[in-house]
């Protein structure tokens, strides 16, 4: 196996795209509330895999565009994005190990943390009560994470990155 | 690092204005995505428009003839009372108020946070647009532009649960606020009392108060008004009349706020001037 593929970085960027794509398309109208945050889970899934390849800063450019995109304060989606990378940098080993189900575990509650943050800035920003719909994107994301896992994976297996 | 830098991204960009260009910058990069994203309603649209049988097309031809019949003979009559207004404010010594000059954007199909009612629209400050500014579509007010990019613009619309908007009522000119209430077609008149003289069926209309919205357009229809006898002020809820939910092209308006003197004696001061006339006693 070649220890650098020098193509990666081009597939960490058209992933992400299509993650940004689809986070802000309605794919099935009448579920929005449910749209996962899919460039979170693309961050998270190229963390465990490349983790030398892959870093916190990446991760916070990412976040940067998703601030833009989003319509976000600036920074926002770049700290929490950079959290999640970061964390799962640190736990890949682990992670690596682990069967599905815990993984979408962890993404459960690296998405519910995150959530909690962008709650707390959303709130400071704005007076009104945010819905409770606000965070079912949590919990959908956790539920897509095998989904998310194996495409990735299959993309990866299939342009030899590593 | 990256937290460190995030953090203070977040201070600066929401105490001060100094990272707009950064994000015009950034919005470079992110445009084509959202024009992608759209893509697909865009062409399900096209593809409907192709497929409408020659029938159906004809009949609403016929329809919007019958509306542009009708409409027109309604601006005959507003150009008389436009000038009869003016010629009356003659008469008054009074100013009048400029007519307003619209540009027509079309609705990308992007929902950028599910709970917030924020849209996107295909122009930017390449056509000279700029936040605050007015929203409306062909029955009421939208919203107001909330942030400009290079090629795209936000517009918060009024059912935003952040956005408050100064109406009054048509029929005696009471005046109120509206807020959003995060509802897709709901409105929320939370300052009125009791005893306050609106009923269902009333039109509320800007009131042009707030300085963003010209006056005199139609915004929202009363449809519900509840007393609790343990509250002091009622329940009033309005049905926005612009078509939220289905509209896809809306007028961004640039009102011209200075009134223009019809006095033909006196040049019509620059605003300074007008400012330090005010402060003289």
């Amino acid at each position: 196996m070649p220890s650098h593929s020098p193509s990666a970085p081009l597939y960490f960027i058209a992933t992400l795209a299509c993650a940004m794509i689809l986070r802000i398309m309605d794919l099935f109208p009448g579920t929005v509330e449910f749209n996962p945050d899919w460039i979170a889970l693309v961050l998270i899934y190229w963390s465990i895999a490349l983790p030398e390849r892959f870093g916190v800063f990446t991760a916070f450019t990412a976040g940067l565009l998703t601030d833009v995109l989003t319509s976000h304060l600036l920074g926002q989606y770049a700290l929490i994005y950079a959290l999640y990378s970061y964390f799962s940098i640190r736990q890949h080993r682990r992670l690596r190990q682990f069967p599905l189900i815990q993984q979408c575990v962890f993404v459960f509650f690296c998405l519910l943390g995150g959530q909690s943050l962008i709650f707390g800035m959303e709130s400071m920003q704005a007076a009104n009560r945010l819905p409770l719909s606000f965070w079912y994107p949590v919990l959908t994301g956790a539920l897509l994470w095998p989904l998310v896992f194996s495409a990735l994976r299959a993309i990866r297996v299939l342009a030899r990155i590593s | 690092m990256a937290i460190l830098a995030s953090l203070a991204l977040l201070v600066t960009d929401f105490r001060t204005p100094h990272l707009h260009p950064l994000r015009a910058v950034l919005s470079i990069a992110t445009h084509p995505l959202q024009l992608l994203a759209s893509l697909p309603g865009d062409n399900l649209k096209s593809i409907s428009g192709t497929v409408l049988s020659y029938l159906e097309l004809q009949k609403e031809n016929r329809r919007l003839k019958e509306t542009q019949l009708i409409n027109a003979g309604k601006l005959l009559k507003l150009e008389a009372l436009e000038k009869e207004n003016i010629r009356l404010r003659v008469l008054l010594e009074n100013s009048f108020r400029l007519g307003e000059q619209v540009l027509i954007a079309e609705l990308l199909s992007v929902k950028l946070a599910p709970y917030e009612h924020t849209v996107v629209v295909n122009k930017g400050t390449r056509f000279g647009v700029h936040p605050e500014q007015p929203v409306l579509d062909a029955n009421g007010i939208v919203g107001q532009v909330i942030r400009a990019l290079p090629s795209s613009s936000e517009v918060m619309l009024i059912t935003d649960p952040d956005h408050a908007i100064p109406v009054e009522v048509n029929r005696n000119g009471l005046r109120t606020i509206a807020f959003g209430t995060g509802l897709p077609n709901r409105l929320q008149l939370p300052f009125l009392a009791k005893n306050a003289d609106i009923v269902p069926g009333d039109l509320l209309v800007t009131s042009g108060l707030g300085g963003v919205f010209p006056a005199g357009y139609p915004v929202a229809v009363v449809d519900k008004f509840e007393t609790r006898p343990d509250k002091s002020f009622a329940n009033i809820y309005a049905t926005p009349k612009a078509q939220l939910e289905t509209s896809r092209e809306f007028l961004i308006v640039w009102s011209d706020t200075n009134p223009v003197f019809l006095d033909k004696d006196k040049e019509p001061p620059p605003a300074e001037q007008l400012e330090t006339e005010h402060a003289k006693p």
